[in-house]
């Protein structure tokens, strides 16, 4: 990189026409969010057991549990929009962190009275395999997504985005999992679920290369 | 801590949102405008984590080349400057993270830039390891035959004049230097 900084100044000007400015990163996650939406009320109307779920939701552990998880989804998307900005403060990754607490604590303790409940039958592998399908089959789509929608941002650091964007997705995915799911949290589920959330995050973690940006094309010595 | 804004900053902040705000808009001229007035302070973010200059007009570069392809995301409802040095500083940080990674798994070799094709590139370091292997082969020669050999052939003199420096007669400086040029070449020839 030599080009003389006029030069450089005078090129970049010349090239410099209109460009569509980002809306707000709030309007934005709630436009992705809304889409999510729309699509998962699609797939729950088409393929879910409504009528179980209802039955199941009277639970006020499994109420509290959604609960975290759907905050833990939103949350976490929307700071990954913020991140993807250059000038918001990277404690934005920590918006998610009070409703992931709320998720595990709310997934542990269910587990913990199924387990007292259950005994050994409790740490059967079960139906814990296809849940794991599940949150990656549904994360994968949503990621996908998530990165196209993130990649218009540029992010000059997309390491906290994709992590926080990833846990976004695997929490959304373990949300919509619940209307597949009649089944009652047992330890091996939450550990299967976090492995799975962990796959996704980690996941996400390395689709950041993709976001990055392209590194000077050469340096002095 | 990195340079940043200062409350007396407040005038250009506002200048440059605007000048920012007419370049998004496709303002040429006031893009020209802002990134020539934004550079010192580009520089001063740059000259924090880096101190030759030739790297800070490099991170300088990057920074303007980054701004122009972000500009999208400055929001003109924001203030300008902390939105500059977040750029500049980012940009600043993963400049030095490449140098120091470079540095970490790099060494420096400087004999090895003169391996090339071309013979003649190589001509000083291979003529420096010829030097060294000859002096060794003539160190390793008999007294008599290496003085022959240097008084005749290295420095040039008649047999006449060699004899009479180093006492030998002129048959046996013919003998020695003959020797000591077959001993050298075996010697150099074997390795």
């Amino acid at each position: 990189m030599s080009e003389p900084l006029e030069n450089l100044i005078e090129r970049l000007a010349s090239e410099g026409g209109r460009v569509q400015r980002l809306r707000p990163p709030l309007t934005r996650a709630a436009f992705w969010l809304l889409g999510v939406a729309l699509a998962s009320t699609l797939a729950v109307l088409s393929f879910a057991d409504l009528p179980l779920f209802m039955s199941r939701m009277g639970d006020r552990k499994l109420q509290l549990e959604l609960t975290g998880i759907l905050l833990t989804g939103i949350a976490a998307i929307v700071a990954a929009f913020h991140l993807s900005l250059p000038d918001r403060p990277a404690a934005w990754a920590l918006l998610p962190l009070p409703p992931l607490v709320l998720w595990i604590a709310s997934s542990g303790y269910a587990c913990y009275q199924n387990w007292i409940a259950f005994g050994p039958e409790g740490w059967s592998l079960g139906e814990s395999a296809d849940c794991f399908r599940v949150i990656l089959g549904i994360s994968i789509p949503l990621g996908a997504a998530l990165v196209l929608a993130l990649m218009r941002a540029r992010p000059l650091n997309p390491m906290p985005l994709t992590v926080a964007g990833g846990l976004g997705i695997a929490a959304i995915a373990a949300f919509l999992l619940q209307f597949f799911h009649p089944y009652d949290v047992t330890f091996m589920d939450l550990g299967v679920h976090l492995v799975a959330v962990g796959l996704v995050v980690l996941g996400s973690a390395a689709s950041s290369r993709f976001l990055a940006p392209p590194e000077p094309q050469a340096s002095r010595g | 801590m990195a340079p940043v804004a200062r409350p007396e900053q407040g005038e250009d902040d506002r200048r440059w949102a605007r000048l920012m705000t007419a370049a998004q808009d496709g303002g040429q001229a006031d893009y020209a405008r802002l990134l020539r007035e934004i550079v010192p302070l580009i520089r001063a973010i740059a000259s924090y984590h880096h101190r030759a200059p030739d790297r800070v007009d490099d991170v300088v570069q990057d920074v303007l080349l980054t701004i122009h392809r972000v500009r999208h995301t400055y929001d003109p409802a924001r203030p300008f400057i902390p939105w500059l040095v977040a750029v500049a500083r980012r940009r600043s940080i993963d400049a030095l993270r490449r140098r120091i990674r470079t540095e970490a798994m790099e060494m420096r070799d400087d004999t090895s830039y003169e391996t090339f094709a071309d013979p003649l590139a190589n001509r000083e370091r291979e003529g420096r390891e010829a030097t060294e292997a000859l002096a060794g082969a003539l160190a390793a020669l008999p007294r008599g035959q290496r003085e022959a050999l240097e008084l005749v052939k290295l420095r040039e003199m008649s047999l006449a004049e060699a004899s009479a420096v180093s006492g030998q007669s002129v048959g046996g400086l013919k003998v020695n230097v003959h020797r000591a040029i077959k001993a050298l070449r075996a010697k150099l020839k074997g390795g």
